[in-house]
């Protein structure tokens, strides 16, 4: 390239102006046709949904983002109150519950129509059911099925091409008629209905998906995804996708309760910069922003459209229980101790996190009832229940022979994934456990596939962790840590915890709750996992949007959305 | 000529060899996978994921699958779902297969979505440095060494020697939120380029200030120059007319460079700006393990660079014939 | 700017007939060019700064106030400073340690008061430049000599050698370019990232270094092709002829005799590149690749203050002061290079007239 130094002459200068002309015309007509292209008017409501969704294919995907989609362009047996979160019908009319709980019998509305003008039959969920299980299918979220009797048999017995062994039919879903879904349980699931409201359970028009098969044999997988192919059954069907910038929602014609639905068009945007998303919320671009940047939020707090709410997440540590010193329980209790949360939640995180003593996040009590134990008493004097727990904390490790005048602690190393909020709260981690058990503390930023992989392969001492509920019970949380789990990751297995929780899995009412309380004050003893917070909800919304309700499980069905009465557009 | 560019076509798919071959290695080699997530799959999903994605396959045959269509014996099953009558295409056929992480697309989709918004992009960023740095680097030879030329100068270093971001930054600041005339982020009309292109531009724009202005002053001390201006010509036709011609030619050889900067550099702003370019695609495949769009936009970013370096080299013929096509650098 | 860069080394008159060794000659054209020479000064004094970082009476850079809300700044006519010093930093090496001893010895707990604001955890932001400007010439320097190092040996084995090997050379460099760049770090970054056992325990080596050492993986390719450049210009000059009559070894002539003779090209490019790849470390922290907290860099506080810009109450310090410090520093290196670069080469000097001071 070092061939012009030479240019200099007379005639050059010509044809360099020309190129830059050339150029610069060529550009101009380029960026005015893709700014054409991209010109779609207006959408009636637009929010930031975060995260590109991973696929719109309900049973496929497993993330928040895909779940705020999903539940505006499908709907299942029920939908949730926004409010108070009680199962209303969606495509189910009414249903009727077995008096042992074990037979769920869903009554399907007529007259719900599939956006390729299809009636919604019960064996539109069967099909739904039937893909969400079948093992080639490779649902992420299959195992939520697996209360249903046989469902879980069906699922795992595959044959060495991965099919499953069994037909359909050995699963407990039944249609007696096109009007009326039976589905049989293995034991009582309280939080069926909750299910039969989430995404992956959604319906699948099986004619669609037929023809899409025959007319694209090779990638209909693909094909019948696309805006102009894809069946839905919500209150919106998908007209336009772009990858990383938004899909765009039209209202469905024939949806039945269309006369409610108020939105003729919405943008969900994909953006994952959270500044970028709190700025196109604060000059009124989008109307609801999932999250903020940490930073922002003391600055947001008296504000009306932040309404931060506990929902049912944890924020926690994983501890390898297989690696001394961490194999003794009393020095995973001392590290649990030792941490001052309250400085957590009201210093680092401050969206008015609730600090957490227990496993199961406290937001579970106004949905399910169940109080989770703690892991230490907790008076009305914090500053010092504090101080008590650090005295507590230093017994224990001098009980466990560690400590001044005995053996040293070897030095502790906390990973945590890449986000600067991690990074801050292991620094208080950190500081804690110097401070108060002079414990010598590294830190370690991994990249977050890395760390899953550390996780996995139990190559760490304590590993930053997050778990969300899949549906509002303490099972949820309690059976991540059972030894046969693989979200278990910690080492830590537990013969009695494991029996407890078999033992609930049949039980019912309050017995039930006794034997998770049993179970979970056993994991709090044994401390495989220190918790820290549980997550509240960072989002912003326009206080002119009704029907949108900040609740426990962040789970918000946008078919109640609209502008309040006096509520003008911006 | 011919002869030329068949020998640079034939670097070209040594070069693509390489990459892919490279590029590959690189991505097998990171620890974690592209179905790895926070949720654990059961074993039996898991091995049914990766059938369908062929990655249970040892790595020899993973790499002939992605490089060209190889008939692979019994087991067929298709990249895309199906039943298995078509094996994934392969590179060579032009098939860069299907994304990992956004599973309702392809490689191919992705990046035909994607490409035009950042050469769009990159066009506008191009057009403004242009315009500016012309403009800016004219104003300061015609005025060397006033106080314009200095402000003109000390502008131009800065805008070389302070992060993207933190300018993307201030722009948001100054024309969204203080003078709101532009959206702060977004895509879908030209207003929204108008922001993010100034960001990406101006490090260049900065740079062809300083190369015009070195230019022409250079051009100005030309011989023919000063015979023009013995014979009266006014100052002003002789820079324009004269001199900006010489004094461009340096900046039509930095254009290839500054064209693949661009294109390298639009990642930060596409982010802060909400810009659904391929420029984000960069770092999250990488980070999402999503081995075949990462791949994909190597290979394309590699195209990118060879096919400038042989229109930048073909221009400098075209401009000065003195100039032969040496192959050899 | 890779390319930028590149394109800058590549382009410009930079053939000298012989070697442009940097000689009292080219030392003495330096001095004459004043705002080159200025740079220098000011440069000088940023290196001091951060080497001496633990020794001036600074707040500390790492301990945390964590209910506090970020300070606008309070020059040093309103608070001159108190007596609030906490020793608390990152893991630091012996001989900074002994430096802080000295601080304390000699300022006792007094520290220097907010003069430039505080962070959203208390950190004063002066203390936070002075320390990242370590990171950050660290990583520049690291990165460079990594770049030296493989660079001048590649480049300079390919241009003496010449012929067959020289075009095979060349063109492993030619493929390198034309992979995405950035690309290649944040794998080299990833994929030690995994390894990590074997790099720690076994090499010694932290995730910094690892760091460092991406980067100067990456930056070496300019490197060999500018030197290959000046070598081939010089491998027949009379002096490499007459060592070679005397029977020196081919390394002994290439290390000896060349690469000497290259020095001055060299040390333009070097100064030439650090601002990229502080450019590139702010880059990469931007993409949250970057140095692990609790230490600090340029990059991280540019990044941190960037992500204060939104209408709620802008914190305009935390990004005004980093842009200052890396822009002020940046335009220095830059305005040095093409003084250095000017004074090894007259001819273009005289050639771009003004230019060269820009």
């Amino acid at each position: 390239m070092g061939a012009h130094n030479g240019l200099r002459g007379r005639g050059a200068g010509k044809q360099g102006f020309f190129v830059v002309l050339l150029l610069l015309a060529v550009l101009g007509y380029g960026a005015w046709r893709v700014g054409l292209e991209a010109g779609l008017d207006q959408a009636d409501f637009t929010f930031a949904n975060g995260a590109e969704p991973t696929s719109l294919d309900p049973t496929q995907t497993t993330g928040a983002p895909e779940g705020r989609l999903m539940r505006a362009i499908f709907e299942g047996l029920c939908v949730l109150d926004p409010k108070t979160l009680a199962p209303l019908p969606g495509m189910a009319e009414r249903w009727e519950i077995s008096a042992d709980e074990l037979t769920y019998t869903f009554h399907l509305r007529s007259g719900a129509r599939w956006t390729n003008g299809d009636e919604v039959v019960a064996a539109d969920f069967k099909a739904g059911f039937a893909r969400l299980l079948d093992p080639r299918e490779a649902a992420e979220y299959a195992y939520l099925l697996y209360c249903v009797r046989g469902a879980r048999e069906y699922a795992t017995n595959v044959d060495d091409s991965g099919a499953a062994l069994r037909g359909f039919d050995t699963v407990g879903i039944r249609t007696p008629d096109a009007r009326t879904l039976v589905v049989e349980l293995e034991r009582p699931v309280p939080w069926f209905l909750y299910l039969a409201a989430y995404p992956p359970l959604a319906p699948l028009n099986q004619r669609a998906l037929d023809e899409m098969r025959a007319q694209f044999p090779n990638t209909w997988r693909i094909e019948r995804l696309r805006p102009e192919n894809l069946v839905t059954n919500g209150p919106w069907r998908v007209v336009e996708r772009r990858v990383n910038d938004r899909i765009r929602l039209a209202r469905h014609d024939q949806y039945w309760d269309r006369d409610n639905v108020a939105f003729e068009t919405i943008d969900v945007l994909a953006s994952e910069h959270l500044s970028t998303n709190l700025n196109l919320y604060l000059t009124g671009a989008v109307g609801f922003v999932n999250e903020v940047p940490a930073g922002v939020v003391p600055r947001l707090a008296g504000r009306a459209d932040w309404n931060p709410t506990p929902y049912l997440a944890t924020y926690f540590y994983r501890v390898n229980v297989t690696r001394p010193p961490l194999d003794d329980a009393r020095v995973r209790r001392a590290l649990a101790l030792a941490i001052d949360r309250r400085a957590l939640t009201s210093k680092i995180t401050r969206a008015g996190e609730p600090p957490l003593y227990s496993w199961v996040p406290s937001a579970i009590t106004p949905v399910t009832g169940y109080v989770p134990p703690a892991l230490r008493t907790t008076t009305e004097d914090p500053v010092a229940d504090y101080a008590r727990d650090v005295a507590e904390a230093q017994r224990l490790l001098r009980e466990a022979g560690y400590g001044p005048g005995a053996r040293a602690l070897r030095r502790i190393e906390i990973h945590y994934n890449t986000q600067s909020t991690n990074r801050d709260i292991a620094e208080v981690v950190a500081r804690d456990w110097k401070l108060h058990l002079g414990l010598d503390v590294k830190l370690t930023n991994q990249e977050k596939k890395v760390a899953l992989d550390t996780q996995r392969r139990l190559d760490y001492d304590i590993s930053r962790s997050t778990w969300i509920a899949d549906y509002p019970d303490p099972a949820s949380f309690l059976e991540v840590l059972t030894q046969a789990s693989a979200n278990n990751r910690t080492g830590f297995a537990d013969a009695r915890y494991d029996a407890l929780l078999a033992e609930a899995l049949t039980a019912r009412g309050a017995e039930r709750k006794r034997l998770y309380a049993e179970a979970e004050a056993r994991l709090l003893e044994l401390l495989p996992i220190i918790p820290l917070f549980g997550f509240t909800t960072t989002s912003l919304v326009d206080p002119r949007l009704a029907g949108f309700h900040p609740n426990n499980l962040d789970i918000h069905f946008p078919k109640f959305w609209r502008w309040n009465a006096d509520g003008e557009r911006r | 000529m011919i002869r030329f560019l068949l020998r640079r076509a034939g670097w070209f798919a040594v070069t693509l060899f390489c990459v892919v071959t490279l590029s590959f290695a690189m991505m097998r080699a990171v620890r974690g996978g592209p179905f790895d997530s926070e949720r654990a799959l059961s074993p039996a999903i898991e091995a049914n994921l990766k059938a369908r994605y062929h990655l249970d396959w040892p790595l020899w045959k993973q790499y002939a699958a992605y490089v060209g269509p190889l008939e692979l014996g019994e087991q067929r099953a298709a990249w895309l779902g199906g039943d298995g009558t078509r094996v994934f295409g392969g590179v060579l056929a032009g098939d860069f297969g299907p994304s990992f992480r956004y599973r309702d697309t392809t490689v191919n989709d992705i990046l035909a979505q994607s490409l035009p918004i950042s050469l769009a992009l990159g066009g506008v960023a191009l057009a403004f440095a242009l315009v500016l740095g012309l403009a800016a680097g004219l104003v300061s030879a015609q005025y060397p060494r006033s106080s314009l030329d200095t402000l003109v100068r000390t502008t131009a270093t800065i805008g070389i020697a302070v992060p993207n971001f933190v300018i993307a930054g201030f722009l948001v600041i100054l024309f969204a939120f203080l003078v709101p005339l532009f959206p702060v982020a977004g895509y879908g009309s030209w207003e929204h380029m108008v922001l993010p292109g100034c960001a990406l531009g101006l490090p260049f724009a900065a740079y062809i200030a300083r190369l015009t202005r070195a230019g022409m002053l250079d051009a100005l001390s030309f011989d023919w120059i000063r015979t023009a201006r013995a014979k009266g010509v006014p100052p002003r036709t002789i820079l324009l007319r004269h001199a900006l011609r010489a004094g461009i030619v340096p900046v039509v050889s930095y254009l290839g460079p500054a064209t693949a900067g661009i294109l390298t550099g639009s990642l930060v702003i596409e982010r802060i700006f909400a810009i659904p370019g391929t420029g984000s695609h960069f770092v999250n495949s990488a980070l999402n393990r999503d081995y075949t769009l990462a791949m994909g936009v190597t290979i394309l970013y590699t195209t990118l660079v060879c096919g400038l370096n042989v229109l930048v080299d073909v221009l400098y013929t075209w401009l000065d014939p003195r100039v032969a096509l040496e192959e050899e650098g | 700017m890779g390319a930028l860069l590149r394109w800058k080394l590549d382009a410009p008159a930079v053939t000298p007939e012989r070697g442009a060794a940097l000689g009292a000659e080219a030392w003495r054209r330096l001095r004459r060019n004043r705002v080159a020479w200025w740079s220098l000064m000011f440069l000088a004094l940023v290196g001091l700064t951060s080497l001496l970082a633990p020794l001036l009476p600074l707040p500390s850079p790492a301990a945390l106030e964590l209910s506090a809300e970020p300070t606008p700044p309070a020059g040093p006519w309103t608070s001159i400073g108190n007596h609030g010093f906490q020793r608390e930093y990152w893991p630091l090496s012996s001989v900074d340690e002994r430096l802080v001893d000295a601080r304390v010895a000699l300022f006792g707990d007094w520290q220097t008061g907010p003069w430039l604001g505080t962070d959203s955890k208390g950190r004063d932001l002066l203390s936070r430049i002075v320390w990242g400007s370590r990171t950050s010439i660290a990583v520049a320097l690291l990165a460079m000599l990594t770049s030296l190092v493989i660079g001048v040996t590649w480049g300079a084995f390919a241009g003496f050698v010449g012929g067959r090997t020289d075009r095979v050379m060349m063109r492993i460099v030619d493929v390198l370019y034309s992979l995405p760049f950035i690309f290649i770090v944040i794998f080299l970054i990833t994929i030690l990232q995994g390894w990590k056992d074997l790099l720690e325990t076994r090499l010694g080596l932290n995730r910094e270094a690892v760091f460092y050492l991406s980067i100067g993986a990456v930056y070496w390719l300019t490197m060999a092709r500018v030197v290959r450049g000046q070598v081939l210009s010089l491998r027949h000059a009379e002096f490499v002829d007459a060592a070679r009559q005397m029977g020196a070894s081919t390394a002994r002539i290439l290390f000896v005799h060349i690469v000497p003779n290259v020095f001055g090209i060299i040390i333009v490019y070097l100064t030439l590149s650090i601002p990229s790849v502080m450019l590139f470390e702010s880059f990469l922290t931007f993409l949250g690749l970057g140095i692990e907290a609790p230490r600090v860099s340029w990059g991280l506080l540019a990044v941190d203050g960037a992500d204060t810009i939104h209408p709620l109450g802008i914190d305009w310090w935390l990004l005004v002061w980093p842009a200052v410090a890396m822009g002020t520093t940046l335009l220095a290196l830059n305005i040095l290079g093409d003084g250095l670069r000017d004074a090894l080469d007259p001819k273009s000097a005289l050639a771009a007239k003004g230019a060269a001071q820009t």
